[in-house]
Formats: C-alpha cells, structure tokens, sequence
C-alpha cells in the first residue's frame, strides 16, 4: 500500500515546521527521508503515523484518506529511535500486545496469538527470548523487539523514526542490512528517517531530503548523488567545494578557463560550480583552474585524500589514487574535471 | 569496599540504640505478664474495639489517600497550569503541621456548625466525633506519603510508550490500565506502606476530631494514654506491644508484595 502527503504545512513556536509538502511512497518502496536536525522529517514521519495533527494538508495510505484518522486506527506499525518497549513486559508480551488489545470480536485467539508471536520473533532472530524482559537486552535486540511488535499487528506501512539512531557503529551497520532482508520477506512499503547520508543512500530505494521543513529532492540514491537539485542536496549528501563561475558561449568558466561541464544556458552571471574531491585533479604548479599548497594527505578506505591550503586559507579536497606521489609542502595545481552548476543565490 | 566497615557499624549502632532498645525494653515489660496475660488484655472489649478502630480506618484511609494521592501526583506531574508550583508546596503541609493544629481545624471545619459540617449535617452525614471524623484526619496526615512516593515514577514514564500503545491499537483507557499503571504500582505500594503507618501512630490530629467514644471512635493510642494516666503501665505496654506486633506484620506483608510487584513488572 502506497502513502501520499499532499500539502501538507505545519506551523510550530520554535520547533522545525514543515511548509506544503507533498510526497509519494510507491507501494512496497523502501524510503529514507534525510536531512539534517530540525529539517522537520521526524515531524513528517509523525504526522504520517497519526501522532502529530498538520495544519492542512492530507495523508493517504492507498486509496483511502486517513487525514482525520486517530492514531489508533491507522494500523501503523511505528519504531521509535529509544524503542519505547513496555518495561514491564516480557519480549512475548510486547510483541503480543497489539494483539490483545484489540476488541473481543477481532482479537485472534490465545493460541493464535502464541504462533504468531513466535513466528515473528524467528523472524527478527530472536527465539528463545520471549521470557526476557527488555533491561536484559542489548540494544540491538531491543530495537528488533520493537521492530516485531511493529509488525505484530500487521500495519498497513511501517515507519521507522532513526531506528539505528541509538546504536553503536558496528550494530547499526549489521541492522541495516538485516533491516533490507526483513523488508524485503515482508514487502511492507516502509519510511525512515535517518540524518545519517550513508545510511540513507545504502538502504533506501529511494531518497527524499528535507531541509528547514522544505522537499529539496526525491529520487533514487544515484539520482541525488549524481544530479542534485539544489545546492542544499549537494553539500549535505558529501563535501563539495564552491568555485565561482561565468557561462560565455555555452561554455562555463573557472577564473576564465573552462571546464568540462555541460552549461544549463548560453551567457550570464554569477554561478558557482559545486566540485566533489574526485571532481578535481592534481596537475603541474601553474595549471589547472586552481594552485595551492598540500597541508596533508590521508588515507580514506582505497583512496587517498590531499588537502590543498590555497593561498586565501581556504582548503580544498581532492582524491588521488593510493600510490601517489604527492607530498605534503608540495606546491601544485589544481584542474576541475567535473562538477554541478547552480545559479548563486 | 570503602567505608563498609563504618557506615555498616553506624548503621547497626543507629538501630541498636535508637530503634531496638525502646521497641526491646517495650516487649521486655510487656512480656512480664506472660502470652495468656497479653491475649487476656487483647480481647478486652474495650481495647479490642480500639485496636479495630485504629487499624481498619488507618487501612481505608491510606488505600484512599493512595489513589488521590495518585491522582494528585498525576495532575501536579503531567500537567503545566498556572500555580502547579504553589499547590505542589501545599501537598507537603500535612508533613509541617503540628498535628494538634490540623486535629483542631478539620474539627472546627466539620463540627455540625461548621463550614463543611453545616452542609453535611441536613445530608444525614456526620463527620466529626464520629468513626468518619479518624477518617478524613488519617487521610489528611496520609496524603502527602502517597504523593511524593509516586511523584518520581510518573515523571519518569516516557511519552513515547503512551504513543507507542496508542500507535498499537489499544484505547486511552487500556493504555492508562496497561502501560501507565503497572510501574507505578511498587511506588503506589510505598505510599501506602507508609500512609498505613502513619496512621495507625497518629495520635494528635485524630482526638481533636474523633469524640473519643469508647468502642466507638476511640483509637488504640489513646487508650494507652488513658492506660497511662491510670498508672496501668503493663497494660499500655500490652496494648502498645499488640500494636507493635500488628503494624510489622502488615508492613511485611505489603513488603511482600512490593517485592513481588517489582518481580513481575520486570525490575531487575
């Protein structure tokens, strides 16, 4: 079952607002809705569930309009960043509840409601725990417990408030992939939020980033990273540096020489040019659209990065392959192979 | 561990001298009459109604105080409204108040010429000096334990659980029963423990207003008072060890329960 957001604005004293949104989750689609604190994405995600009323605006899940549903009866399955488990209750029981609340005429029966729970709890790899309660679980285990609760009730979507959020490094990568298995056995279109980029661009299928309450761009990992929208995505999704640029003839211009990149209309000024470190690339002292000094180099996984101090004190990133020959004190030229082109604001 | 050694040998001391002496020097003279003589005195009609009087009140009284008490905690921790912070230094007055005083003023308050009284008495109902009056003074002194035991625990439940119920299905109702109730439920227990005893000890508050009728509205403490007054020394040791005895054995017991209240809700 497909969401819908349509126009959808709220207005807080203080807090991060949202300002006419409108969003589609396709059915069975896996989102990430990314942007930095107070963009307003977990206020998004709250409005979707029920659990924060918007000013205007409508929600839909398929083809029915659950603007003015209570939170109750939207059968949203919902995972809060701290999990929000039922201290007092056993694992078997948290999971179960959704369940046994449910009015007499709807509620499965007893041994129904063993099966299923225990069918969910292989599911989120946890048998054999239903007995414990949730002081006596790590973390991780907790967060799979609240995912199984979620799933418990079989929620028509599934949204994720910063699921990982709380963990530690290693068990938030580990969640992530086994959080794409679990969506993938169970095809629940499914919303998180996330501010982490890596995160988001690893597991969504697609991405949409929100900035100060605003929609920057929806679309798949390659589309926000290859052709982003606005300066906004592109700065936010990775380093970038800024070069002011000129369009003359079709052609765009880096302190008067040109670059490689495709120009969006024939003349006019000003622009700046949005490079990634593997935009640019070491050359002779002298050439290149830039000159600077190499204040260190570092190694990032199978690259190496430089660092070029220009002689204004900004710095530059660039990466070059691992056996380089750069040192640091080295003078050198910088040339812009690549890039994205936005008019400056 | 440091500092083992002295605060455990502080502790035994305190004990020793300030809590076990007196309690051992009670039983010591009260034990000179035998266990027959003790029965003897606990079944005077007398003494026996008192002791009624004085443990049944105090047990509705401190399971009343416990849920308004709750309540009041709720209002006071939930909600932001304009002088939260003045009635939440009020609730502690019962605690300040020399006994005696509010003995007098719910007395003067429910007499039948009083302001609550005068609109009680045409009702039927009669407050003051009367079982109703031990009443309404033990859930006054019982109030306060109540709240702030379960104060800090309301404070503590998280928002998200609520949602998180509500997100689940389960109506305000179930979720309030379900998921607000059961942790609150070992702190609601202290405040009882502790209401309980203070009412059954309390003395000051409760004669100004019970009238004091024998086998009526007499309390076990002032009996032995009155014992005293007698110079019947063995028999208000008596009276005083029977209380002793009753008072422990229901602390154990509601002891008991917390104990088993925090094993089955998950406190580790």
């Amino acid at each position: 079952m497909g969401i819908r957001v349509a126009g959808v604005t709220k207005a807080f004293a203080g807090a991060a607002a949202l300002h006419d949104i409108d969003l589609a989750v396709r059915p069975g689609e896996l989102l990430a809705l990314l942007g930095p604190s107070g963009s307003g994405k977990t206020t998004l995600l709250r409005i979707i569930a029920g659990l924060v009323e918007a000013d205007r605006g409508q929600v839909f899940f398929g083809g029915l309009d659950a603007t003015t549903l209570p939170v109750q009866k939207r059968q949203v399955g919902f995972v809060f960043q701290h999990y929000a488990l039922f201290k007092h209750m056993s694992v078997a029981d948290n999971i179960a509840y959704g369940l046994r609340v449910r009015t007499r005429a709807s509620r499965p029966s007893r041994a129904e409601i063993r099966r299923r729970t225990s069918e969910l709890l292989d599911l989120v790899q946890l048998s054999g725990y239903e007995s414990r309660f949730p002081s006596q679980l790590s973390g991780g285990q907790r967060q799979r417990v609240a995912l199984a609760r979620a799933l418990a009730v079989e929620p028509r979507v599934l949204l994720l408030d910063e699921p990982f959020g709380a963990l530690d490094a290693k068990v938030r990568k580990d969640l992530r992939a086994w959080l794409r298995d679990i969506h993938e056995r169970t095809g629940k279109t499914t919303v998180f939020v996330t501010h982490d980029q890596d995160e988001a661009l690893e597991l969504a299928d697609r991405v949409a980033v929100l900035n100060q309450g605003r929609l920057e761009q929806v679309g798949s990992p390659d589309d926000v990273q290859d052709h982003p929208a606005t300066p906004f995505v592109m700065t936010f999704l990775g380093q970038a540096a800024r070069f002011p640029a000129d369009i003359r003839d079709g052609r765009v211009l880096v302190r008067g020489k040109p670059v490689p990149v495709a120009a969006s209309r024939s003349q006019g000024s000003p622009f700046q040019l949005y490079c990634r470190p593997w935009h640019l690339k070491p050359t002779a002292p002298g050439q290149g659209h830039q000159t600077g000094t190499i204040s260190g180099v570092r190694r990032l996984g199978s690259m190496r990065r430089i660092e070029v101090l220009r002689a204004d004190g900004a710095k530059l990133e660039v990466e070059v392959p691992l056996a380089t020959s750069l040192r640091q004190g080295e003078e050198i030229g910088l040339e812009i192979v690549d890039g994205v082109l936005f008019p400056e604001s | 561990m440091p500092g083992f050694g002295i605060t455990l040998g502080y502790t035994l001391l305190y004990l020793g001298l300030l809590v076990l002496l007196p309690l051992g020097a009670l039983i010591a003279k009260a034990s000179g009459i035998g266990l027959s003589g003790i029965i003897a005195v606990a079944v005077e009609p007398r003494v026996a109604a008192a002791l009624w009087t004085s443990f049944s009140i105090s047990l509705v009284a401190a399971a009343v105080a416990s849920l308004f008490g709750l309540l009041v905690a709720w209002a006071l921790t939930r909600y932001d409204f304009p002088g939260r912070r003045i009635v939440d230094a009020i609730v502690d007055l019962p605690f300040a108040l020399p006994t005696a005083v509010a003995g007098i003023a719910l007395a003067a308050l429910y007499a039948p010429n009083g302001w609550v009284g005068s609109f009680l008495e045409p009702l039927g109902l009669k407050v003051a000096y009367t079982p109703l009056g031990i009443f309404v003074a033990l859930v006054f002194i019982g109030l306060p334990f109540a709240v702030r035991t379960v104060q800090p625990l309301i404070a503590d439940i998280e928002r998200e659980l609520e949602e998180a119920s509500a997100l689940l299905g389960a109506s305000r109702w179930r979720t309030v029963w379900s998921i607000l109730l059961p942790p609150l439920l070992p702190g609601v227990l202290t405040g009882f423990a502790l209401a309980f005893a203070r009412a059954v000890g309390e003395y000051g508050s409760v004669i100004f207003i019970a009238g004091n009728l024998p086998y009526v509205s007499e309390i076990a403490p002032l009996l032995i008072v009155i014992k005293l007054s007698e110079y019947d020394y063995t028999g208000a040791t008596v009276i005083a060890t029977i209380m002793l005895a009753i008072s422990f054995t229901a602390l154990l017991v509601i002891n008991l329960l917390q104990a088993w209240s925090r094993k089955r809700f998950g406190y580790v």
